[in-house]
């Protein structure tokens, strides 16, 4: 039941290309992810969703499911032993739904038995009589609809107040005059749909009860500690009875910050007096995570003839579906990052969230910057064309660079090397195209032999993406760690380092022990698995911060054991150890003053990041399909602990773009997904993705430990914009909605 | 019902429910959870395993139909504790990230390297397009194939 050994690192300091330590056992099949637990008398659990985007619960009839072979619990919201909802921002999502459904998929109840087809039968057996209620599925509309939610959940927490019932959030950024004119101006509209983070490792884990009223939960998550912190009170226990240990996590992006199976797996588990461990289907999982915000954006930029941007407006609708999660924060993210990385003296950015019937929306990857990128990119170069200026210069004559200031008038203090982020991805060489006649392969439509080439169009295009790094705005930003230095038995010095940051693919854990092998100088160092119950807080793998809040604080304390080692002088005898915790903070961040969405202390995002891409796409304009054939990125990254884990990173978050830009989005009608599957939710294969050819911008971030900066979120930032640049430039049309469709880029 | 299997050289008897999957029947009733499941409709190729020699979704085969068969899945791979030379180009090339993917990339590429030793980038393309990654954008994947085929 132990989810990870003990590792071991063997090479690398900081600035290293390294071997992950996770990679052996993850080649052979040995890394236990948290659908791989297994404990004896484990008993498996099974979720019944609804089948309603708004419904009453008239009446919940367990009893024929109870009475099934093998089934050992069947639960409603009646056995939600604490209170009833949870979430990460305002409690406003139930545990299991009491009175009302309010999306497609939510949880109504809970059945434990010996197998999981028991399971799943016995769910079905649960006779629940609903009566269907008002849809509220149109974000357009939706504001003024009667309220899904019983109570107002954004009062008292500093927002700019809305007295309409389904807003979420709505913020404003007013800058200078907002009515200046230019000498030109662009308008626009967009949209985007619904992205998946589409992990591979569905939603799953063990809950294990410890025999005196508490739980040990085995799960894949991205924040061990605000798990417990939610969980504990649904379940009405102390929090120390409630330990999460983190389990093998099959890739994350957003999508594991919230809840799926930790409470519903903890309440079996104390019903039953037995292990249970729930396991997600891939449809289950579409239902099982927020995704990210579709958006609609209307936007206009006004600019001299000398190109330099005068006034961007920009509103900005976020349909943040049936439950907050985090999108308060992606609301203003959208808003913060809508001008991008460009200097300016007005702007009027209106950004609006409301509740839906639709599927709940929060954390994905670029987190509300991915939306207002690809509607402030393309307005850029709409603004090129009018100027008949080259796009790649319209952006370098407007690059924001250290000592100017953002929308919100935070000034750029740190590293911002924005004006040689678009010099080095446009120096990077853009191949040839290839002759035909080729292999199908190269062409779009691929194997599917769908041309010899007549058709196809090359696009090529280029964007700059830009977003915070770290949690913003006021948030107690901070991640613990604690090292254990001792002798062995050869009297060499071993560490031993505590840190709940959580491993979601990214490589945390490598970073964690370079950290502390710097810092110490000790060759053998260990990471013990990541637990509530060791070590304080990690915060969020999120926000692109993980990296640099785990080397600050694996430095940190690090720094206080070495001096302590220096007060005993300098070694440790038998049995003889050093035990101390430290906890790192980031610089301090600020709220935005509500109604003018203006900074109220120094800064009200920590750092910032940017990256430029160009990409080169072939259209087939005859039957609508893609092929994209190159990308040349550069990325500014602070310092890179682990290059090849940042290179990792960019062409990893490059392809989630290209997926959203062209074939990504979960559908729905009425509010009901209607392709929650792999086979019509599509994601890019190996033949849907182009060489990347990737250039590190190393400017060291001045406030974080080594320089560092995030590096996960700025190319899926990035990518959307810049293939739809090259897509347009293919086809000559607006294309102003992603995913594009066949039918929009077919040409009479 | 019972089958009879040989898993990576070891004979397996064991009772299954005659709807389980092979993918299950491995991983819940053999104790080899290294074939993963993160579609069970054969999109995604993380179960991926060599049924008598022929590289299979294992989430589409039934336990049922494997009965009397060989299996090899992505623990049987290694040979005498040594990584193989694709399992070890995946940890060079830093080809694994999350790593859900990567036991059936693994087996994938064991399948691919031994009906063509020597492939092309397009030949390595297709021959993974029907194993999905999330994390990768698939780069370091071709750069560890072609680690494993000796062309890097």
């Amino acid at each position: 039941m132990s989810t990870a050994p003990t590792r071991k690192l063997e090479l690398g300091r900081v600035g290293e290309a390294v071997k992950r330590v996770d990679g052996i056992p993850k080649v052979t099949g040995e890394f236990a992810y948290s659908s791989d637990l297994f404990a004896a008398g484990m008993l498996w659990g099974h979720t019944l969703r609804s089948p309603h985007a708004h419904a009453a619960i008239v009446s919940i009839d367990i009893s024929k499911a109870v009475a099934m072979a093998g089934v050992h619990a069947v639960l409603t919201h009646e056995d939600v032993p604490g209170d009833k909802r949870y979430g990460l921002e305002f409690t406003d999502q139930p545990v299991l739904a009491f009175d009302r459904v309010r999306y497609f998929g939510e949880p109504v109840a809970l059945v434990a038995a010996e197998h999981p087809e028991q399971a799943r039968r016995a769910a079905a057996a649960i006779e629940v009589e609903y009566e269907p209620l008002e849809l509220v599925v149109d974000p357009e509309t939706a504001a003024d609809q009667p309220g899904i939610h019983p109570q107002k959940w954004t009062e008292g927490h500093g927002y700019r107040d809305d007295p309409r019932p389904n807003v979420v959030r709505d913020m404003r950024i007013v800058r200078g005059d907002p009515d200046a004119e230019g000498d030109v101006s662009v308008e626009g509209y967009y949209e985007l749909g619904i992205q998946d983070q589409a992990f591979l490792g569905p939603e799953s884990g063990l809950a294990v009860p410890d025999g005196e009223g508490g739980v040990d939960i085995y799960v894949a998550t991205q924040w061990l500690h605000v798990d417990r912190d939610q969980v504990a009170p649904c379940l009405g226990l102390p929090k120390e009875q409630v330990r999460i240990h983190l389990a093998g996590v099959g890739g994350a992006f957003g999508g594991r910050e919230d809840l799926s199976m930790q409470i519903h797996g903890a309440m079996l588990a104390l019903h039953t007096n037995r292990p249970v461990k729930i396991v997600y289907t891939r449809e289950e999982s579409f239902f099982g995570h927020v995704h990210r915000h579709p958006a609609r954006i209307w936007a206009e930029h006004r600019a001299n003839r000398d190109g330099k941007l005068v006034n961007v407006r920009m509103r900005i609708l976020l349909d943040g579906g049936a439950y907050a999660s985090s999108s308060t924060a992606v609301t203003s993210n959208a808003a913060s990052f809508a001008v991008g990385p460009y200097a300016i003296e007005n702007a009027l950015i209106e950004s609006t969230c409301v509740y839906t019937n639709n599927p709940p929306c929060g954390a994905m990857r670029g987190f509300g910057a991915v939306q207002t990128c690809f509607a402030g990119e393309a307005q850029m170069d709409k603004l090129a064309a009018a100027l008949e200026m080259d796009p790649v210069e319209l952006r370098l004559r407007n690059a924001l660079a250290p000592g100017d200031s953002l929308p919100t008038g935070q000034r750029i203090t740190g590293s911002m090397p924005v004006a040689e982020v678009i010099r080095k991805a446009a120096a990077i060489p853009v191949p040839e195209a290839e002759e035909l006649p080729r292999d199908p392969v190269r062409l779009p439509g691929g194997t599917g032999n769908t041309t010899r080439g007549e058709g196809v169009r090359r696009g090529v295009g280029f964007a700059l993406g830009f977003k915070n790094i770290g949690y913003s705005e006021g948030f107690d930003d901070y991640t613990a760690a604690r090292v254990r230095l001792f002798a062995d038995a050869g009297g060499e010095l071993v560490a031993e380092v505590h840190c709940a940051a959580a491993e979601v693919g990214q490589g945390v854990t490598n970073v964690i022990l370079q950290t502390a092998r710097t810092e110490l100088e000790v060759e053998d160092v260990m990471l013990a698995p990541g637990t509530t119950s060791a070590v304080g807080s990690a915060g969020s793998a999120s926000a692109s911060r993980m990296t640099w809040m785990a080397a600050g604080a694996v430095q940190a304390a690090c720094r206080a054991a070495r001096d302590e080692l220096e007060r005993r002088g300098g070694t440790l005898g038998e049995g003889e150890e050093i035990d101390l915790e430290r906890i790192y903070r980031h610089p301090r961040t600020f709220p935005l003053e509500p109604d003018t969405g203006q900074i109220t202390g120094g800064r009200a995002h920590v750092a910032l990041a940017c990256a430029a891409m160009r990409v080169v796409v072939e259209v087939d304009v005859e039957l609508g399909l893609t092929r994209v054939v190159w990308i040349g990125t550069a990325q500014d990254v602070g310092q890179a602990v682990n290059p090849q884990a940042v290179h990792g990173q960019i062409e990893g978050g490059t392809a989630q773009g290209i997926g959203l830009a062209l074939m990504e989005e979960i559908q729905t009608r009425d509010g009901l997904i209607t392709n929650a599957s792999f086979t019509d939710y599509l994601i890019p294969t190996a033949l849907d993705m182009p060489p990347v050819e990737a250039e590190l911008v190393e400017d060291p971030e001045p406030d974080a430990p080594y320089g560092v900066k995030g590096v996960g979120e700025p190319p899926t930032v990035v990518s959307t914009a810049a293939v739809m640049s090259a897509m347009r430039a293919a086809t000559g049309r607006e294309l102003n909605r992603v995913p594009v469709k066949p039918d929009d880029i077919c040409l009479p | 019902m019972n089958i009879s299997v040989t898993v990576n050289g070891q004979r397996h008897e064991t009772d299954v429910w005659p709807g389980e999957s092979l993918l299950f029947a491995l991983r819940e009733r053999m104790g080899l959870p290294g074939s993963k499941n993160a579609c069970e409709q054969g999109e995604c190729g993380s179960c991926s395993v060599l049924l008598d020699g022929k590289l299979v979704c294992s989430c589409l085969v039934l336990a049922a139909q494997a009965d009397g068969h060989e299996i090899v899945t992505v623990e049987g791979i290694a040979e005498d504790g040594e990584l193989h030379r694709v399992q070890d180009a995946f940890v060079q090339a830093g080809a694994v990230q999350c790593g859900f993917c990567t036991p059936g990339l693994v087996v994938a590429t064991v399948d691919l390297l031994q009906h063509k030793p020597q492939p092309t980038d397009d030949e390595i393309r297709e021959a993974l397009s029907g194993n999905l990654c999330r994390c990768t954008g698939y780069a370091k994947i071709f750069d560890a194939v072609r680690l494993a085929a000796g062309r890097a």
